[in-house]
This record gives C-alpha cells, sequence and structure tokens, in this order.
C-alpha cells in the first residue's frame, strides 16, 4: 500500500509559519522513491531545526548510502519549530519527512543521529507528533523501530526509555547490515514479532537493545550490575569502525538546501578519528583510529561535489585537518585547481601551529582573509597539560604572529572553563595571553585594527575519556571565574578594545553534564522536562535551567540521587559506569591511568600521538580489529598547475 | 562591453534576461532563498557566468523584485552577465536541468545590459477562491473600487508600514471558474511600500467578510509596465 502524503494537510499552515521553506522538501539531490519499489523504509531524523540537521554530515552519508540500494528508501525528517508544532497538533499533522512528505510513523525505521545530548528532548517533540509511544515498552509491531546512533549515542542510557535500539560508531556498514536483517524478518513474516527483530538485532552484537538489559542499583545510588536478561543477547555492545575510507566515498551529491542553513559548503572528510589524545575530547577518543582517505580521493570527490550541488565553498572536514599526512599537498593541488574559479577553501577545525596558518594561507590564495580560529582550549600552560593540548605560549604567539603578517585581521581563540583541577588564575590568564596576542599582532603589522576574540565554552565531562570519572565544575563557579575574566580583559584600555569576549552561562552545560553521563534513571528527568515543555535546548532563548531543575526534582524523587550526583561528584575506579557495557574499545584501565596522570599533584604527564611515537595502547585496535590507516601516498591531483615548494616559515 | 575578470584582462560580456517561475512547493522560497539557488544553479550549469571585481567576488545576477514568501508567481526575472557567449535557448535548458523543480526557467533572451526597474512598474496578479462563487464575490469588490482609499497595514522588516490598497489597484476582475469557484485577477502598480495581493485581499476582506480564513494561493501572472490595457509583459 503506498503512503499517501500529508503535504495536502501541512500546506496551509505554511504561511503561518516562520521559513516555511524549510518543509517543503524538493531541494536538488533530494530522492523521492515509489514507496512500493522498496521493502525497507528508513526516515533519518536529525533532532534539531533544518538549518542546523540538513548540512548534517552523519545523516547525509546514511541518505546516499541507504537510496543507492535499489530496494532501500530512504527520506529525512528534522525538528520542526515550535510555532509549526503547535499549529500540527491543532490539527492532526503528524511529523513528515521532508522529501515526500509520508509520515514518520510509516516507515520501518526512525534512525536519530544525536550530535549533542540536547537534542534529547527533540526526540520526545517528533515520536509524540508522529504518533509513536513514547516509551519503548508501548510500541507494537507497527511502529517503526527508533534506532539512535551519533557520538551523544555513545551513552543512551538517559534515553533507554524511549529508544529500541541503539548503533554506537560509524554508521555506514552498520545501517545496510541492519536493512539485511530487517528484510530477512519481513520477508520470514516477521518472526517473534517487535522482539524478534529486537533479537536478530542484538545478536549481530553490534545492535545495542536497551530492554535486552537490566540494570541493579546499590543503596547508596550507584549502579550495581548491568546484565542481559536473554539468551543470545552479548554482555557488551561494540563501536562499529569503518576501514578504507577510500572504498566510502559519500556524500558525493549532497542535497542542496533552497533554506538557508548554518553551513552552505560541500564538506569532505579527510580522515576520521583523533588520537591528539586531549583528555577532554569524546570525539578523538571514540572515533580511533585515525583512518585517512588519500588525497586522490578527496581530490575526486571535491571535484564530484562541486559539480553536482553547485556549492562554492568546500570544507575539508577532520577533528584536526592540519594532521592529514598530506594536507600540504591535498592543500597545494586543491588550491591550483581551483585557482581563478571563485571556490573557496577552507579548513574548519585548526590546531595551533604555525603550519596550520601557512595552510589557511595556501587555501585561501584567491579569496579573502577574514579570520582564523585557534583552540588552546586552557588559558595557562599547566591546565593545557592537564588536558593534554600540548601547545606552549611560544607556539601560540608564533602561530598568531604567522596569521596576522599573513594578512588575517581576525583571530579567534577557544578555551574551555571548569577543567578539572582549574583555579581562577588558570582563567584569567587568558587576558594575559590575549594582551599578547594584540601585542604580537600590532607589532607584526603595524596596525591597530587587528581583532582577537575570545570564545569561551564550560567543559563538560563525557563518557569515553579519561575525564569520564571527574566531577563537573559548578556553574556559579564557572560563571565567576567568566566574569573575572571580563574584568580582566576590560581591565587594560590600551588592548580591550581589540579583543572581544564571548562567553554562555554555565548552567546550559549542567544539563549537559546530566544528560552525557546520566543513565536510566535519568530518562524520567527527561520526559518531565519535555512535559513540562522542552525543546530545542541547545537555542538560549528555549532553554529553561530552572525547568531542568524542576524536572529533576520530580524525576528522581524515588531515587537516592540528584542533579549534583550526576554532574559535580567525583566517580571512583571502582564505580560501574552507565556506559561501561558499550565497548569503544578503549581499555578502561587506559582510561583512568590517564586520567591520574592528568591530575597527578606532581604536573600532569603527555601522552604523545600513536601515528608518530610507538602506540600507547590505548586498547582500540586490537580490541576493535582495527588499524591506523594514513598515508602518504605520494600521489597528486591532475589539474595543478606547478609544484611550488610551500613555504614552511611564514610569508 | 567589456569588464575586468580575473587578473583584470577585459572580457566580451552577453546580458541575458531570465523570465522564471516560482511554483508549488517553491513558492514558500524568499527572494534570499532563490537568490542562492540560482547562484548554485549558474555553478551547476557551468555557465561562464562573470564575476563582480573586489574582496568577495560575488556571481553577476541581478534580481529584480521577487513575488513574497508563499506567493506563486509565472513572471519573475533576473538579469545575468556572461563572459562568453551563450545559446539563450541552452542557458534556458541547462538551467533547467541545475534548479530545483519549481524554481523554473520560462525564457531567456538577449538583453542590452542591466535590468532598470523602470521597465517593471506593475504586476499582474490572481488569487484563487476555490468554493467561492463570483457571484458572491462580484459585490465586493464593486464596493472596493468605489472607494477613495483602503488603508492596510502590514509588518515588514522597517516595522509596521501603512499603505492604500485602493491607489496602488489598476484593475480587478473576478474570473468565473464554476467548478471550482472563483479568483481575482489584478493589476497593481508597484509602490514603496509595495502593495502585495495580499493587501489587497486584507482591503477587501474589510469590506466583507465572504472571505475565507488562511491565505489563498495567489500568483504573479505577469510582469512588465503598465499600458493602456493593463501589464504590458517585459
Amino acid at each position: 500500500m503506498p503512503v499517501e502524503s500529508v503535504f495536502p494537510q501541512l500546506e496551509p499552515l505554511l504561511p503561518l509559519v516562520r521559513k516555511p521553506v524549510q518543509y517543503v522538501g524538493g531541494e536538488v539531490n533530494s530522492t523521492v522513491k515509489a514507496w512500493d519499489a522498496t521493502d525497507v523504509r528508513w526516515a533519518l531524523f536529525y533532532p534539531d531545526a533544518y538549518e542546523v540537521g540538513q548540512p548534517n554530515q552523519g545523516i547525509a552519508i546514511l541518505y546516499e548510502v541507504l537510496n543507492e540500494q535499489p530496494c532501500v528508501l530512504a527520506e529525512r525528517t528534522y525538528s520542526v519549530w515550535p510555532d509549526l508544532e503547535q499549529l500540527m497538533r491543532d490539527r492532526g499533522v503528524p511529523q513528515f519527512t521532508v522529501d515526500a512528505h509520508r509520515p514518520v510513523s510509516a516507515f520501518d525505521v526512525l534512525g536519530v543521529s544525536f550530535s549533542t545530548e540536547l537534542g534529547y528532548t527533540n526526540l520526545l517533540t517528533a515520536l509524540d507528533l508522529a504518533g509513536i509511544p513514547l516509551l519503548a515498552a508501548d510500541r507494537t509491531i507497527t511502529h517503526p523501530v527508533v534506532l539512535a546512533g551519533g557520538h551523544a549515542a555513545f551513552n543512551p542510557e538517559p534515553l533507554a526509555d524511549f529508544l529500541d535500539a541503539v548503533v554506537i560508531g560509524d554508521g555506514e556498514e552498520a545501517v545496510l547490515a541492519i536493512t539485511r536483517v530487517i528484510r530477512e524478518w519481513k520477508q520470514g513474516g516477521c518472526p517473534g514479532g517487535r522482539d524478534g527483530l529486537l533479537l536478530s538485532l542484538a545478536a549481530t552484537g553490534g545492535v545495542y537493545v536497551p530492554k535486552f538489559y537490566d540494570v541493579t542499583y546499590r543503596p547508596d545510588g550507584r549502579i550495581g550490575r548491568v546484565t542481559p536478561n536473554r539468551a543470545g543477547v552479548p554482555a557488551s555492545v561494540r563501536k562499529h569502525t569503518l576501514l578504507d575510507l577510500d572504498a566510502w566515498p559519500y556524500p558525493k551529491a549532497p542535497v542542496v538546501p533552497v533554506a538557508e542553513t548554518v553551513h552552505e559548503r560541500y564538506s569532505v572528510e579527510i580522515f576520521r578519528g583523533c588520537t591528539r589524545g586531549c583528555r577532554f575530547c569524546q570525539a578523538g577518543m571514540i572515533t580511533r583510529p585515525v583512518r585517512e582517505r588519500s588525497i586522490t580521493t578527496v581530490g575526486n570527490m571535491v571535484k564530484g561535489g562541486l559539480k553536482s550541488t553547485g556549492f562554492s565553498e568546500v570544507g575539508l572536514l577532520s577533528l584536526s585537518s592540519a594532521d592529514h599526512s598530506e594536507i600540504n599537498e591535498i592543500a597545494i593541488d586543491l588550491a591550483d585547481c581551483y585557482e581563478g574559479s571563485n571556490v573557496g577553501l577552507s579548513l574548519p577545525s585548526t590546531r595551533v601551529d604555525a603550519f596550520n596558518v601557512t595552510l589557511a594561507d595556501e587555501l585561501s590564495r584567491n579569496g579573502k582573509r577574514s579570520g582564523l580560529t585557534f583552540a588552546p582550549e586552557g588559558g595557562s600552560e599547566r591546565m593545557r597539560k592537564v588536558i593534554n593540548k600540548m601547545v606552549t605560549e611560544e607556539d601560540l604567539i608564533r602561530t598568531v604572529t604567522t596569521a596576522y603578517a599573513g594578512g588575517w585581521r581576525q583571530v579567534k581563540l577557544y578555551f574551555m572553563c571548569g577543567l578539572p583541577t582549574e583555579e581562577d588564575e588558570d582563567v584569567t590568564a587568558i587576558a594575559d595571553l590575549a594582551r599578547k596576542v594584540i601585542a604580537a599582532g600590532r607589532t607584526a603589522t603595524g596596525r591597530k585594527d587587528i581583532r582577537c576574540t575570545v570564545s569561551i565554552g564550560g567543559f563538560v565531562p563525557k563518557p569515553h575519556t579519561p575525564f569520564q570519572w571527574a566531577g563537573q565544575c559548578p556553574p556559579e563557579v564557572v560563571d565567576d571565574r567568566l566574569r573575572k575574566l571580563g574584568a580582566a580583559l576590560r581591565a587594560d584600555k590600551t588592548y580591550g578594545r581589540s579583543v572581544g569576549f564571548r562567553y554562555h552561562e554555565g548552567t546550559p552545560s549542567l544539563v549537559e553534564g546530566l544528560l552525557s553521563r546520566g543513565d536510566r534513571r535519568v530518562g524520567r528527568v527527561i520526559l518531565a522536562a519535555w512535559r513540562d515543555g522542552a525543546r530545542f535546548d541547545g537555542w538560549s532563548e528555549y532553554f529553561s535551567f530552572d525547568r531542568w531543575v524542576a524536572a529533576c526534582a520530580t524525576g528522581l524523587a524515588e531515587t537516592q540521587v540528584d542533579l549534583a550526583w550526576y554532574t559535580t561528584r567525583e566517580r571512583d575506579y571502582g564505580e560501574v559506569l552507565p556506559w561501561d557495557h558499550l565497548d569503544s574499545g578503549l581499555d578502561r584501565d587506559w582510561l583512568w591511568e590517564d586520567w591520574q596522570s592528568a591530575v597527578s599533584p606532581h604536573g600532569a604527564g603527555e601522552v604523545e600521538d600513536c601515528r608518530w611515537t610507538p602506540c600507547y595502547e590505548c586498547g582500540v585496535c586490537p580490541a576493535m580489529g582495527t588499524e591506523i590507516q594514513t598515508g602518504p601516498t605520494g600521489e597528486r591531483l591532475d589539474g595543478r598547475r606547478l609544484l611550488p615548494v610551500l613555504a614552511t616559515n611564514g610569508r | 562591453m567589456g569588464v575586468l575578470q580575473n587578473g583584470g584582462e577585459p572580457v566580451t560580456t552577453q546580458h541575458l534576461l531570465v523570465r522564471y517561475a516560482k511554483r508549488g512547493k517553491m513558492r514558500f522560497a524568499s527572494h534570499l532563498d532563490v537568490a542562492r539557488a540560482f547562484e548554485r544553479g549558474v555553478r551547476r550549469a557551468d555557465l561562464p557566468i562573470a564575476y563582480s571585481t573586489g574582496f568577495t567576488p560575488h556571481p553577476k545576477i541581478s534580481y529584480a523584485g521577487g513575488a513574497p514568501t508563499g506567493v506563486a508567481s509565472e513572471a519573475e526575472y533576473l538579469s545575468l552577465t556572461l563572459t562568453s557567449r551563450t545559446e539563450a535557448d541552452d542557458v534556458r535548458e541547462r538551467l533547467n536541468a541545475a534548479l530545483p523543480d519549481g524554481i523554473d526557467v520560462i525564457a531567456v533572451t538577449e538583453d542590452s545590459g542591466k535590468l532598470p526597474a523602470s521597465r517593471l512598474t506593475a504586476s499582474e496578479w490572481q488569487i484563487a477562491l476555490p468554493g467561492l462563487p463570483a457571484d458572491n464575490v462580484v459585490p465586493v469588490v464593486r464596493k472596493f473600487l468605489a472607494l477613495t482609499e483602503a488603508p492596510v497595514e502590514r509588518l515588514t522588516s522597517k516595522g509596521m508600514r501603512r499603505m492604500d490598497a485602493r491607489a496602488a489597484v489598476v484593475s480587478l476582475d473576478v474570473i468565473d471558474d464554476a467548478s471550482r469557484g472563483s479568483a481575482l485577477r489584478m493589476v497593481v502598480r508597484h509602490t514603496v511600500p509595495s502593495v502585495r495581493p495580499d493587501d489587497v485581499l486584507n482591503a477587501l476582506r474589510d469590506v466583507s467578510d465572504v472571505f475565507l480564513a488562511g491565505q489563498p494561493l495567489m500568483t504573479r501572472l505577469a510582469q512588465g509596465s503598465l499600458g493602456e490595457s493593463g501589464v504590458v509583459k517585459l
């Protein structure tokens, strides 16, 4: 039976809402397939507004991977803003996909990609609008399998009540494997009903089905044990790791939005994973090992991607793009290929390293040089050692000097506040650093109109990192330190106006902390907050700390634990962490030793990058059967005009 | 005519006038959305588009005032500057292959230069009134046309603006479409601030409550200079 489009019901609502074009689909490279010509159907959900979700690389990849399969259909769905949500409720319009405006409840799978925990309440809105029961336990064989992935799904326990299944790690092969299991189950007449399908998925060892695990709690509130409650379910679930990124050159032809979105560019991931070992960085810990795309594949993807989209910007994505073994060649060759074509090239993520400026110079050869961003993360040398961000003040000054001298007018510096062992002085040290940066810029350029923006966010301890045991810094301490930093920045009038200061209040970070390291009991908090109106918690105009505090009081009323217990409390080695049964490959003892080394009273120990130094036994490669995949390949891109030697000592 | 293109070399240019439609779901695209779609469209179509010189080069596309977000159109205009001569029909086909369905190029013609606003002084609009018999609408229109002024207000980016909907309306007719109801067809002068078809509809609502709530389908049918018998298409 074909599924009817709900567009006729939606259409009269669109003149009444902000930016209606985000809901209409029909974008270049979007795919609409005949419902009946396919046998497994995915609705891919990004739990934020279209303008944020559409550029998401994960959804873009899976959308293509799935739609390339002849009998598989994948459509996209996003969170609707509260203005449309209200109208949809009033008129009974269900959560829909933007591709063919099919109701989400008609699909086999609702796949949701979580980049941040602050999107959790938006899942509940979408389920509710879709007419899918919020609680997994209440769903029947007619409902889609609600399947989560993405970085924030590495601890899915706070969502355990609402999710049917979870995949951790790379999605490309996982979605195809899940598709096969669903197809066999459907073709076989749905043996065992909904649980039969979930059991088949769980039996693969790579799909976590929360309801097949029981969690017990100790009298003091800590977790006792997490154990499978039926046969055929593994004690721990492994993350997926895609090897050979050259064999998976996606997205090839991403959707080109008509609505304005946060990133308007063709993005190619030049490598996945990072082994720099920054202790706060969940992304770097859970995506190991480093797997590079070759210069040839990168070149082909850029060429094909620009042609298929018409974008004029290319982003070379990764967690630390300058670390690609052939980044120099990639930068020169792409700049050569696109010289005079008005294509802009950029490295969105840059470490503090003068070489990065040289690369940025090369990539922006033909374009403007407006701003460069660096992330020292810690204000003092001591703090940077604690987080294993091995950048000295000298490195930073050398880097910004190169940038300003190269014609960049503005340098943006990212920091974190509330890091383990942090004192007020570690944060106010940022003011000193900013003054030195401006002084270096003025000396290098002889001008006074160069600028530096300090951007600072609250640190949130994340699962699967050495800081997973840390007590989160209370928001009032973070806010107080930020006030002191603001005062220190304003104190010196000679530099004050050249330094911008951007920060956020500490309270959203505390809620992010609750959701990041929460266990299954936090599900009731999420439900209470959502019932009280929580939506779009990542947006300051919608976030309400008071609402979350109240939701903790009701949701945790029958437990021995509270908001502080989940956030500001330091954990010890023996405590069972809610995500211990989800295997990211990291050796728990290695993480603990790295944590101890970070906070050692004798000063933090440093960990080098295993790409250039011997393996330090984080455990991932042997546990997951993976290996570091890096170049150089020695190849160059066709279309480059010359082979200049790239100056590495600035210009 | 020559302009300076990358490297300062003068290049011959060709000016093309593009008439395009905004149809169906794409009527919900704003002016800026359409502009972005065309910028990407000319790149996907691999047209030899000229770029402005300066710090941030932009493709040389100039847009005439677009139909409002949510309003469909069969008569939107823009002009393109190309750096090498390309057959107009070829440009139309390539653009249509490159643009999203619903942003449809209707005609491409050679033109002398940039599109001056003076060539677009009025539009013909249609408002569909499904289920509403013409007999119910005709007396309302007569009343409206007999008014000396019809002040309406609309919230714009510059705040609440007041305009006279009656003064801008050159003609207003009721089309009878017995099977589906009726439609309004009107010629409206381009004014500042602009009087849009929904402003005229609101003015009509002030005269009578015969119209249903909600926004009916509105379409710009033609755009051009104002002649004696209505809009002279560009």
